[in-house]
């Protein structure tokens, strides 16, 4: 497709066969979603005799299990069996870090949601009509249900974290101006399309199969193989795609796979659990929620002396991710400034709450809130326009340490900033727009920039490995399988373009395999962004190791030099000679040449020492920039965003429209999670908005015509990543940033610009008409310092 | 409508339907049992997808084609929700319907959803697909408005809607699409073929399936639903199914034995007079408001953002105001208007004020066996205002928080009559007595507005819940009224009073986005 916003593909990749990087492929399932023939756990044909399950949930957030008389589920139509905690034949256990999370609660429920015990049935309604029979007694304990509450109690999943830098303290005192706040982040549910779903089939000899919903198939085949009591080499499993997993299936697909197993294995048939999209809410983790307290120093001109930030997020029962999505938010407290003096402080709260996850960003858009907060704030509290106090504590050359020790070496942010600035006439909007409110009463516009930097690689050094599997059948067909799943980001018709490319093949001579841990073991969870970089460079690797052997055998069978051969278009040039890629392979065949190969790549340059909170955590930085201008209705604070321009790098880009995909959808997706997303939990720890129906992601609507995305044409990898490209999964959703801080500045019009609203996350019409309503009362005593 | 005989003898206990051209002939077991269920676990067409099971995600939109004055009219509705003996009669088009079914290529719908590279996870692309196939067979040539508009039911977590938006917007562009296939779902689809076969399917005498104590009865006519009811006082009434068929999905509510009011013509009515639009009980919601907006077409905005298309194209008025929500979007500016509704129970009729059918939480004045049989909403009066506002936390297809009807008459600069209801604030629906008393008599300006607005104080002590607290619930309320006043009194000069088609600043928008 002829797209203007996709820079056209070098000129290299247009000579070369359709399948080269750079090039704007559709998804390789594009086709088969459009007609409904793509497959997704649900949806495979079951096995005669298949039984369903249904969780039977905790009805309480925190309570010690009295009795739990189940007499009544077990009588009910259809039930074949209930399990509970003491019919798992081996662990009992799912927590990915910290063993603190079981699979069924046997004595003590700490969240409402929280499975308890399994019905299976023959069909999925009886099941779930039976759940509902259990007669459960229960012994209340308190419960701890917010972050405040936590924290006046020093309830945490884990230790809190420090991270200092420099004398902040004193740097705090000698600043000339100051400013403290505090403010709430709201959490986010992930709302995959498809909810959490696991097909468990026994195999022969005390093996076990398992189709899983799961971004990390590799910790779903180790933990079915602790339920079980089973060795790794017995357990199967087995993705072919995702209908959406945002994070949310990193490790919460681990529960629904183990318990279809253990009910599988006891009862020798096919057993399938998939979740009705209400327990799906409530059974399952979020983005944390976090409440942030700073304490900022600066100059009279906005830039920053010093940074004494206090972030608390609600990690919920157990230990899940938290550890490393906090860290993650610490590190991403600078996001595109430097800091010169700072201290972090990072609580991992426990609450009786669900236990809080992965969601695309990973805490990074958390941490990064923190910092665009209190520069907006200092802008305000100046009369500076927010965009050049942005610009004034940029990153840049004696100005590039992060307070986490890694130097920025390809700091990029400035230049997107200058390139959007002049595409999106910011300066000229801002002007027409504060003239425009000054006429307008009831509506008023908001425009704001915010830049993103993130860092790309897993936190945890050991994970940034990867590995592929590449055969090439003698019909010429490439079959590839690697570690990474596919939940829609386009991995998959990616790395196969990376190898395509490698073999100068058209696209459609390679085929990705489901991913399955019988092919490509030990792999790590497809998240952080990494899909892309590491099993691309897997891929490419046994896609070269093939090649390599091809060029030694041609060379000698055909006498020419090595240097002559080339793969392009199908085919490969042998010196003056050009052969079908396909005739070669069949000669190499015969001449009993390998003609698969494994790959595996580490990600190079990194290392982190957790204790000291210091290192060189990321491979490399990706960046982005977005311009948003909103309208908000002063009577009732509705908003609507307007226009939006965003430019994001993604270096060279491996395939120009997967990648603008990730940009528009990040961007929507941040922007829901800033506006209209609320997640509201009773005082009796129930989770309110469980449904669609009180839990409302962005519609159609609600993206302006006025949307333009765009790849940054400049962009390129410094690092030696796969093509120089970038990982794009994660960084587009913070330019939503962009968003809340442009509602920020359509709620100071109506204060003329001489305060800084106050406005927590999400900026729903309620917080809006709150903001609203403060800004026009008289300020409490001319200082903008929030409660 | 006159039709041949049935082209299949009707087997007891069966549904009859259209799928892929072809007539089935279904045995119901359980009357409750939805449309996606049978679509996925029997007929293992599993492109039609389970997302919330509550018709508010659109994965599993499903097209319905009926016969309507002898055509087919083509309309997307939630297959999850749907109970199947409710497709009796009528075409069923699903995702796999549309490939044509000789060369197997992609309908123009899906190419075009292809080519934009509008699909990502893929999980809610189908339904995605059916709603643009359903726009496309409704208005080839639509805006973007109307595009958003059409989509306002189907959620993507994916793609950011950009390219899906231009999708749909491309299929115009490129011309009249190929004529070429006699697939069900293709152009070249020969609808009045389909409309022959549909006529065929017709029927003059109630269906009935299922048993006791687990029926579904439809009758074919008014007075065999006062008959059956008169019977079975107590049988569930279904009308659209778009709030009782989540009590089935998401309750697991045993109905016990139904009565359809889906099939019954006089209930399916638009009749207008000089004085009355008269909407039948089961006139789908997006009749019912097309026909309001003839007369009220200030309230164009308004309706447009009632759930979403597949939600009013099953959902009934009559279902809408029977059901007594607290927060149904229909009930407050129809009460402002002046509505009545006629109710039937066996032969006896009766006439409320809307207002009055509201006794408490979802309890209503109508009586074991009866049915609301018209809503009578008045044509406009000269010299009234009227206003409808909504407020939720997302633009479409959301629950209101606040939603507010007005209607005031002015006469010699004094208002001598004034309507004001309120959704969301009480335990029904339900008229704001001490605002309505402030306005009365007063001129329609800021002075009698800032009375009126400190007297819904008196009238309201709404909730907290998981949409407003209580005390935004009452602070938009009373700017509500304000807000009316400066559209009103177009006291705001040229400055916009709401966020409904603003452009960006010094950017002129080429198409759409104005309403």
């Amino acid at each position: 497709m002829n797209d203007p916003r996709v820079p056209h593909a070098s000129s290299a990749a247009a000579d070369a066969a359709s399948g080269a990087v750079g090039q704007a492929l559709a998804h390789d399932s594009a086709h088969l979603h459009v007609s409904g023939e793509a497959f997704y756990t649900d949806d495979v044909r079951e096995l005669r005799g298949t039984l369903h399950g249904v969780f039977g949930l905790s009805q309480r957030s925190h309570a010690r299990i009295r009795s739990m008389d189940l007499t009544a589920v077990r009588a009910a139509a259809g039930v074949v069996a209930v399990l509970t905690a003491a019919d798992v034949p081996g662990s009992n256990e799912i927590g990915p870090v910290l063993h603190d999370e079981p699979i069924l609660a046997s004595s003590l429920v700490q969240y409402l949601g929280q499975p308890m015990f399994l019905v299976v049935a023959e069909s999925v309604g009886q099941a779930r009509r039976a759940a509902r029979l259990a007669v459960i007694e229960y012994f209340d304990l308190p419960a701890i249900l917010t972050i405040e509450q936590a924290l006046a109690q020093r309830s945490y999943v884990l230790p809190s974290v420090t991270l200092e830098r420099s004398d902040w303290r004193q740097a705090l005192k000698q600043a000339p101006r100051r400013l403290k706040h505090r403010f709430t982040i709201g959490g986010q549910e992930q709302f995959y399309l498809e909810g959490q779903v696991a097909y468990a089939i026994p195999t022969e000899d005390g093996s076990m199969r398992v189709l899983s919903s799961t971004q990390h198939p590799t910790e779903v085949q180790h933990l079915v193989g602790h339920a079980l009591g089973i060795d790794a080499h017995r357990v199967v499993v087995e993705c072919r795609r995702m209908g959406g997993g945002f994070g949310g299936k990193e490790t919460q697909g681990a529960q629904p796979a183990c318990a279809a197993a253990i009910a599988a294995h006891k009862l020798g048939c096919p057993v399938k659990l998939r979740y009705d999209r209400d327990d799906d809410f409530v059974i399952t983790g979020k983005r944390h929620d976090f409440l942030v307290e700073y304490d900022i120093g600066f100059d009279d001109a906005g830039r920053i002396l010093a940074l004494d930030v206090m972030l608390a997020s609600r990690c919920g029962f157990s230990a899940d991710l938290s550890a490393a999505v906090n860290d993650r938010a610490v590190c991403h407290v600078d996001n595109a400034y430097f800091l010169p003096a700072v201290r972090v402080v990072s609580h991992r709260c426990k609450t009786h709450t669900q236990s809080n996850t992965a969601f695309r960003g990973f805490g990074g858009p958390q941490g990064m809130m923190a910092i665009e907060m209190a520069i907006d704030h200092i802008a305000r509290t100046i009369g500076a326009d927010p965009l050049e106090v942005r610009r004034l504590n940029f990153y840049g050359p004696g100005r590039d340490d992060t307070p986490y020790g890694q130097k920025v070496e390809d700091f990029v942010a400035d230049q997107l900033f200058d390139e959007l600035c002049t595409s999106a006439s910011y300066v000229e909007r801002r002007a027409a727009i504060r003239a425009w409110n000054a006429h307008s009463p009831i509506i008023k516009r908001g425009i704001a920039m915010t830049p993103v930097k993130f860092g790309i690689s897993f936190n945890t050094t050991k994970l940034n490995q990867a590995s592929a599997l590449v055969h090439v059948y003698t019909d010429g067909s490439v079959l590839l399988n690697h570690g990474g799943t596919e939940m829609g980001q386009g991995l998959f018709t990616k790395v196969a373009q990376v190898v395509a490319h490698e073999l100068g093949l058209d696209i459609d001579r390679v085929r990705v395999s489901a991913t399955d841990t019988s092919k490509v073991p030990n792999t790590s969870a497809t998240a952080a962004s990494s899909g892309s970089d590491i099993n691309g460079k897997a891929a490419q690797q046994a896609a070269s190791t093939i090649k390599e052997r091809l060029i030694a055998f041609a060379a000698q069978r055909f006498n020419v030099p090595v240097e002559s051969i080339d793969f392009a278009s199908n085919h490969v040039q042998l010196g003056s000679k050009r052969v079908p890629f396909v005739d070669l392979v069949k000669l190499a065949y015969d001449a009993r040449v390998q003609l698969w190969a494994s790959g595996f790549y580490k990600t190079p340059k990194i290392h982190w020492d957790a204790q000291a909170f210091h290192g060189h955590p990321f491979y490399y930085f990706a960046y982005g920039a977005a311009v948003s201008e909103v309208a908000i209705d002063t009577l009732t604070g509705e908003t609507r965003l307007l226009r939006a321009d965003l430019l994001h790098d993604a270096g060279r880009s491996l395939n120009p429209a997967i990648d603008l995909g990730q940009i528009e959808g990040g961007f929507i997706q941040g922007m829901g999670w800033l506006t209209c997303e609320e997640l509201r939990w009773n005082e009796q720890g129930r989770l309110m908005t469980h449904a669609p129906s009180t839990y409302k992601i962005p519609l159609a609507s609600d993206v302006p015509a006025a949307f333009h995305a765009k790849l940054w044409t400049r962009g390129e990898n410094v690092e030696d990543s796969i093509h120089r490209s970038k990982a794009v999964g994660e960084p587009p959703l913070m330019l939503a940033m962009s968003v809340f801080h442009a509602i920020r500045d359509a709620v100071a019009a109506v204060g003329e610009y001489r305060s800084s609203p106050t406005l927590n996350a999400p900026a729903t019409p309620e917080q809006v008409l709150r903001a609203v309503e403060a800004m026009r009362a008289p300020p409490p005593s001319g200082k903008t310092a929030a409660k | 409508m006159t039709s041949p005989q049935p082209l299949l003898p009707d087997h007891p206990g069966t549904v009859r339907f259209v799928l892929d051209g072809q007539v089935r002939v279904v045995q119901v077991v359980d009357p409750t049992r939805t449309v996606l269920q049978w679509l996925r676990e029997t007929e293992f067409r599993t492109g039609t997808k389970e997302g919330c099971a509550e018709g508010d995600c659109g994965a599993c939109t499903v097209v319905l084609g009926e016969l309507v004055e002898g055509a087919v009219r083509y309309r997307a509705v939630n297959a999850c929700i749907q109970f199947l003996p409710t497709l009796d009669g009528k075409a069923l088009f699903t995702v796999e319907s549309l490939r044509d079914p000789t060369s197997g290529r992609l309908h123009p719908v899906q190419q075009a959803m292809v080519d934009t590279h509008a699909s990502q996870c893929g999980f809610c692309t189908p339904g995605f697909v059916m709603s643009l196939f359903a726009l496309h067979r409704n208005n080839p040539a639509p805006d973007r408005r109307a595009v958003t508009d059409a989509l306002a039911g189907n959620l993507c977590r994916c793609t950011g809607y950009r390219p899906i938006i231009e999708a749909a917007l491309q299929l115009h562009q490129r011309g009249p699409v190929s004529t070429e296939g006699e697939g069900p779902g293709t152009e070249g689809h020969d609808d009045a073929r389909l409309a022959a076969q549909l006529g065929g399917l017709q029927r003059h005498a109630s269906l009935r399936v299922g048993t006791a104590p687990r029926r579904f009865i439809a009758p074919a006519s008014l007075a065999e639903v006062g008959e059956v009811l008169t019977r079975h006082p107590n049988a569930r009434v279904l009308a659209g199914g778009t709030d009782v068929g989540l009590w089935v999905t998401k309750q697991l509510r045993d109905l016990g034995d139904i009565v359809y009011l889906g099939n019954v013509a006089e209930l399916k009515q638009i009749a207008t007079t000089d004085a009355h639009i008269t909407i039948g009980a089961a006139v789908p919601l997006s009749d019912a408001f097309d026909a309001l907006v003839v007369h009220y077409p200030q309230l164009r905005d308004f309706f447009r953002r009632f759930a979403s298309p597949p939600i009013r194209n099953a959902g009934t008025l009559g279902g809408n105001i029977a059901n007594g929500s607290p927060i149904g979007d229909s009930m407050p500016i129809l009460i402002a208007l002046g509505t009545r509704v006629a109710m039937l129970r066996g032969t006896m009729r009766r006439e409320l004020p809307l207002e009055a059918l509201y006794l408490g939480y979802q309890k209503t004045g109508l009586h074991a066996g009866e049915i609301i049989e018209r809503i009578v909403v008045p044509t406009p009066v000269p010299d009234t205002l009227i206003g409808a506002y909504k407020i939720s936390k997302r633009f479409d297809q959301d629950i209101s928080a606040v939603c507010a009807g007005f209607a005031l008459s002015i006469e010699d600069g004094r208002i001598d009559m004034a309507r004001v209801a309120f959704g969301g604030m009480a335990v029904t629906p339900k008229r704001a007595s001490a605002c309505e008393a402030a306005l009365r008599d007063s001129a329609w300006n800021e002075a009698t507005c800032a009375r009126a607005m400190q007297a819904l104080d008196r009238d309201f002590s709404p909730i907290t819940d998981m949409r407003a607290s209580s005390e935004y619930r009452r602070t938009v309320a009373r700017n509500l009224l304000r807000k009316f006043l400066l559209e009103s009194t177009r006291a705001l000069g040229d400055a916009p009073g709401d966020l409904y088609g603003l452009e960006p600043s010094g950017y002129a928008l080429s198409e759409g986005g104005a309403a």
